[in-house]
């Protein structure tokens, strides 16, 4: 018997003003799967990240997080979820250590526990060393790093990453979507990893095409790249959607 | 790997997430010296060039709270002192508008504590540093012999705790409108010099009444006026208790239309796409 989806999109709308920035969006993340939110820029990813973490409150469709309706019980379903966003959102002006600490403060979690915690997540990382360096100090690939580390401190099942390669070089994008795999791999997390990027979704990963607010393909990478390959799959349905 | 600790979202987990975001506040006071500093130098340079300046000029006649005449130093300390707190309730609205300009504040706002609760925390927070500073004007200013009832100063911490929250609450409210740093020019331009120099932090009311009815009704119907009377009472004392009406009544609508414009699907917030107005 299988439980709930990790994460249960239906009809999601949004609208800012008179642009219409989600169109009826539905999507599922099956729980322990990596997958795959593939879009363009300006596709609706975000706008779609925000909703699912309440940044924006739900204009029309249910969001709903291991069963839990994010609208009816939002703290439980907020306290399941990590969330890796697109902009960077660390603190510049604290060090690795500190800005993990605060987070684990936000979710109610401090102690000796939660320190230890911290320290294997930046050791697992390879962030030991700067784990006590302002944030401000690290590359680009390590401050992300340091976001992933972030959004495991409190156990969370589902993790959420809006384009968490986006301006890294190559080593350090590869890194990265291979530390997540193995968090998928080694302890059943759940994965929603959005991105534009096609190298980035492998033929065994589930993924939801989102172009112009709409999905327009999901499936297995391989079944929906077919013959020609994601790649050219996602070119056509995006035509054929424009 | 030790054992995966899970989120805790009872009381005792508020009081973490609220002693957090109070750490986070200290550390980066601690971490800017200069702005512990620079708050303390602007109320010290009105206490010891201007009110020395003034005091042969400006006696300050009998009126409540004070039983004699008194130097006019004696009667500015404690608006100089609320002075800080309104400074730091603005630049705590500051620091508002900087996380928000570098992500973080989405961090503060999935978290899965109630939004209300979450900028319930960063105004305490912000209360706690101002009151210290407070604290720290008014022993440099009794060192310079302006000293109030020994009792005065045990009771002026509720009045500077409520004073603070009163102006915690304006600046997070208006942080919810600010969208750049650069905008914060507007706010002490429009909302700090305003604040204070119509209030009777500098000059009392009565005296202001002679020179203009018009300017006394605005001092008068200035919250700030109410903080520093508040303080100002408590200093020596005596309790004022339309001041401890207005401040809390004022507390009470800011903090409420704060969490308003931070809601997300009801606020300036969502109005602008996000903590961020970066939709897309």
């Amino acid at each position: 018997m299988t439980g709930p989806a990790a994460l249960h999109v239906a009809d999601v709308a949004h609208r800012f003003g008179r642009q219409e920035a989600l169109r009826g969006v539905s999507l599922e993340v099956p729980a322990g799967r990596f997958t795959a939110l593939l879009g363009p820029n300006g596709a609706g990813k975000t706008t779609l990240f925000s909703i699912v973490t309440r940044l924006y409150e739900q204009q029309a469709g249910r969001v709903a997080v291991f069963g839990r309706d994010l609208q009816a019980a939002p703290t439980r379903a907020l306290a399941d979820m990590g969330v890796v966003f697109q902009a960077r959102t660390l603190d510049p002006d604290l060090t690795a250590r500190q800005n993990l600490a605060y987070h684990a403060a936000l979710h109610g979690l401090a102690g000796r526990a939660v320190r230890s915690r911290i320290d294997e997540l930046l050791a697992a990382a390879g962030l030991s060393e700067k784990r006590d360096e302002k944030v401000r100090s690290l590359s680009g690939g390590q401050a992300r790093r340091v976001e992933i580390a972030r959004a495991l401190v409190h156990g969370p099942r589902l993790l959420l990453l809006d384009e968490p390669t986006v301006g890294l070089d190559l080593a350090a994008r590869a890194g990265i979507l291979e530390t997540v795999r193995g968090l998928v791999r080694d302890h059943g997390l759940s994965v929603l990893w959005a991105t534009h990027i096609f190298e980035e979704i492998a033929d065994d990963d589930l993924v939801h095409v989102l172009h112009r607010g709409r999905i327009v393909a999901t499936g297995e990478a391989g079944t929906v790249g077919g013959e020609v390959g994601l790649a050219a799959a996602f070119r056509r349905l995006t035509e054929v959607a424009a | 790997m030790s054992e995966v600790p899970t989120s805790r979202l009872g009381l005792g987990g508020y009081l973490v997430c609220l002693s957090g975001i109070t750490r986070r506040e200290l550390l980066r006071f601690v971490g800017q010296r200069e702005r512990f500093l620079s708050a303390l130098v602007r109320p010290l340079l009105w206490l010891f060039i201007f009110a020395a300046g003034f005091r042969s000029v400006l006696g300050v006649s009998i009126q409540a709270p004070y039983e004699t005449y008194i130097l006019y130093e004696v009667y500015v300390v404690p608006g100089l002192a609320v002075m800080i707190q309104l400074f730091y309730g603005m630049q705590s609205s500051l620091s508002m508008v900087y996380d928000r300009e570098l992500g973080s504040m989405r961090v503060l706002l999935t978290s899965p504590f109630p939004r209300w609760s979450l900028l319930l925390a960063k105004l305490l927070a912000s209360v706690l540093v101002s009151v210290a500073q407070a604290y720290v004007f008014l022993a440099i200013a009794l060192a310079w012999d302006v000293e109030a009832e020994p009792i005065g100063y045990l009771l002026a911490l509720p009045a500077f705790v409520l004073t603070g929250l009163m102006l915690g609450a304006i600046g997070l409210f208006l942080s919810s409108f600010i969208r750049q740093l650069e905008n914060f020019a507007s706010v002490m331009n429009f909302v700090i010099f305003p604040m204070f120099f119509a209030s009777s932090a500098l000059y009392p009311l009565w005296r202001l009444r002679e020179a203009s009815e018009t300017l006394y009704w605005v001092c008068r119907l200035n919250p700030f006026s109410h903080g520093v009377e508040l303080v100002r009472f408590a200093l020596y004392g005596a309790f004022e208790p339309v001041a401890l009406a207005v401040v809390f009544g004022t507390t009470v609508v800011f903090f409420t239309a704060a969490c308003l414009a931070y809601d997300p699907g009801r606020g300036v917030m969502a109005r602008r796409g996000g903590p961020k107005g970066d939709a897309a």
